[in-house]
């Protein structure tokens, strides 16, 4: 039944309208029971975030730019992280997206190594909320023990939530995600892939469109738009041109 | 006691008494290293309840060095595991007569070798109390079957069927021994021995049987191993993303390093049977030297392999590729480890075993033995860690990996571990084996040939 719907969600993000306010960041820890991330965890690398911003710093003084870049589970439909699984605790469901199934992972972390844009997180400890925040978690989303993966589910709670709200009626747009909710500039866009009239096809036909990695043949959901650069012709210009092909 | 006879043979008797000095006495300082290996053992296995029930963050792992100390001490008893295939199953089938008193130490090696690997990969998972879940490939309360595609889950089947293999093959090469002990024992031990000797009368028919089952097993063991270590590579090989990982040379590449460490910790063992139970007239410098000279050529191929894997990285001229090996290879704290690793592994050991004096002198060949480990370990971590730590395109990612004193004691807790089981091992079964010692006795022979005296072997050919 689900699999004549026939979707494939995925996402848009503009880096030109990203200005690293990390809204994003924090929306999508409230909305998936991420645990806080204190000064011990950032301190080990153990930070948990299912999207982060990547900073990147661009020229020399005085013509400096910085660049960002929020990289979230790319849910690539040629994932080097599900054949490695032992125990199918990730794999492809049938709308395109890369699930995490939390009750059978084990935590061999396998996932996690052929991920080539890092962005798995794993459990090393048993996560624990201050007694104020524990009321407010998320009920639709499971809280993750210890010593299993996590990482971003295109907000998977709300993709079911809605699907049940519009039965067969579902319009683009109906479905936002955390972090595109949270986005002030409006650079994040979600929607089905596969659906030739909505936001996010006609956005990923854009000329500035890229995807990171693409010499790995990952074929990832998640669509970049390249920076619309106004130095472009002065001495800045280089690597924002590579960019725009 | 007569040792020798007219023909300058050890006689059966005096062969008896001395290999079995372990098994019907118990030597003075067994006790005492029996219980502190297992004080050690048991302080391991406490800690890794506390792992289990706190999480992996004990470990000094992070994101993305997500594995380390023991995955990479998993590879390194995999690699050890290597020696009894290659001396008792290579070594027999390629009639090597001086194999004959190592057969059973290196059978033993492998056994426990091999399930202290098993148990590794079962401390590193973040669950390990659902291990069982993909190590039985039984769709039984999930619905569905583990994924094949998978190496690690390649692994444990790998790794299983090498157990029952090498077990097979240390009880057919057993039942001689045991019906010896059998008649030598009372009690409750001469019951264990009688039901284990299977009715050992040694009658033509039982030798002949014993003897085409191990020249069988052994046959039947050959592609493990090939495929054991090959398997124990691709858990590295088959991540398109890790620069260092993703190699097609790696599966002969870990094999030939796996043969290169498990031979050199036979020698290691041989050494410690001379010290231990005073097994001098039976594991002799002519064996050390045979195997020396074995690890020459194996530790020299080896080495090729080292230089040929660092080339085919080089050869695609990928950036992140030519990065990762300089980092490896130049950039502090690794280059200090790659240079430990080249001196041990390699440039130390190898050019010693050249003179007949080092390879025939016990504590050189002792100490050149665990240099080789110490360089293997660290190959195995200079392959694992610094691939997980290269310097990605998304530098928010980038740390360092430094593992913490719980990983350290699981390391260290793993060679008491297999130390103390070969220890009880020894006291229950004769580490040397007698039927395989009196044969060798048996066939050789000196002959004079002008004014030297050569030590030959006899057999009987087939017409």
């Amino acid at each position: 039944m689900v699999a004549e719907k026939n979707r494939s969600w995925g996402m848009v993000i503009d880096t030109d309208k990203c200005n690293g306010c990390s809204g994003c960041v924090t929306a999508c820890q409230v909305e998936n029971n991420i645990p806080l991330n204190d000064q011990n965890k950032f301190e080990r690398g153990r930070v948990m975030s299912w999207i982060r911003i990547e900073r990147y710093w661009e020229g020399e003084f005085p013509n400096v730019k910085a660049r960002f870049i929020p990289i979230m589970c790319q849910h690539c439909e040629n994932a080097p992280c599900e054949p490695v699984c032992p125990v199918y605790a990730t794999y492809h469901n049938n709308e395109g997206l890369n699930v995490q199934v939390y009750n059978r992972c084990v935590g061999t972390r396998y996932c996690a190594n052929g991920c080539p844009y890092i962005v798995r997180m794993f459990n090393y400890w048993e996560p624990t909320w201050p007694e104020e925040i524990r009321n407010h978690l998320n009920p639709d989303v499971t809280i993750r023990s210890r010593g299993i993966m996590e990482k971003c589910s295109m907000c998977m709670q709300r993709i079911k939530r809605g699907e049940r709200n519009a039965g067969d009626q579902l319009q683009d747009g109906e479905i936002k995600t955390a972090c595109q909710e949270a986005c002030t500039t409006g650079a994040i866009t979600f929607g089905d892939l596969n659906d030739p009239e909505s936001e996010v096809s006609i956005l990923a036909k854009s000329d500035r469109k890229y995807s990171l990695m693409p010499q790995l043949n990952t074929n990832p959901n998640v669509v970049y738009l390249a920076t619309v650069d106004p130095y472009k012709d002065k001495n800045l210009g280089e690597k924002a041109k590579t960019n725009e092909h | 006691m007569q040792q020798r006879d007219n023909e300058n043979r050890l006689s059966q008797e005096y062969t008896n008494s001395v290999l079995l000095n372990g098994t019907l006495q118990t030597p003075k300082w067994w006790p005492y290293l029996v219980s502190i290996l297992g004080f050690f053992v048991v302080i391991g296995f406490v800690l890794f309840g506390i792992q289990i029930k706190y999480g992996l963050g004990v470990t000094g792992l992070n994101r993305p060095i997500y594995w380390g100390l023991y995955i990479t001490t998993f590879v390194f008893w995999v690699g050890i595991s290597h020696a009894g295939i290659m001396i008792s199953a290579i070594l027999r089938l390629t009639q090597a007569e001086w194999r004959r008193p190592v057969t059973r130490a290196a059978e033993i090696l492998t056994i426990f070798s091999l399930a202290t690997a098993l148990v590794f990969p079962l401390i590193h998972a973040g669950r390990t109390w659902r291990i069982v879940y993909w190590l039985i490939p039984y769709d039984a309360s999930r619905g569905i079957w583990p994924n094949i595609r998978s190496p690690l889950f390649m692994d444990p089947i790998a790794i299983s069927t090498y157990l029952t293999g090498s077990t097979l093959f240390l009880f057919v090469a057993l039942l001689p021994d045991l019906a010896v002990l059998r008649d030598r024992t009372t009690g409750f031990r001469k019951g264990f021995y009688t039901i284990l000797a299977l009715g050992w009368r040694g009658n033509p028919r039982q030798w002949k049987m014993q003897v085409v089952g191990g020249i069988l097993l052994s046959a039947l063991m050959l592609p493990i191993f090939v495929s054991v270590h090959s398997i124990v590579s691709w858990d590295f090989a088959v991540t398109t993303a890790v620069e260092g990982w993703h190699s097609t040379i790696f599966a002969p590449y870990f094999v030939i390093g796996a043969v290169h460490s498990g031979v050199s910790a036979v020698v290691t063992m041989m050494a410690l049977m001379r010290w231990g139970w005073g097994w001098n007239e039976f594991i002799r410098p002519e064996h050390f030297d045979a195997l020396a000279r074995l690890l020459t050529v194996v530790a020299t191929a080896w080495l090729g392999f080292t230089f040929l894997e660092l080339l085919f990285a080089l050869y695609g001229l990928d950036a992140p590729e030519i990065a990762l090996r300089e980092m490896q290879i130049f950039q502090y704290p690794w280059n200090m480890l790659f240079l430990t690793f080249l001196l041990t592994g390699y440039i130390l050991p190898v050019p010693m075993w050249i003179f007949k004096r080092i390879r025939t002198n016990i504590a050189l060949m002792f100490w050149s033995s665990i240099l080789v480990n110490i360089g293997m370990w660290l190959e195995r971590f200079l392959i694992i860690v610094p691939g997980l730590a290269r310097r990605t395109p998304f530098v928010f990612t980038w740390e360092a990996y430094s593992p913490s004193w719980f990983e350290w004691y699981i390391l260290f807790w793993s060679f008491c571990w297999v130390t103390l089981l070969m220890l009880i091992f020894s006291r229950v079964f004769p580490l040397v084996p007698l039927f395989e010692q009196k044969e060798s006795e048996v066939f050789s022979d000196d002959i004079k040939i002008g004014r030297a005296t050569v030590p030959t072997i006899f057999r009987e050919e087939e017409e």
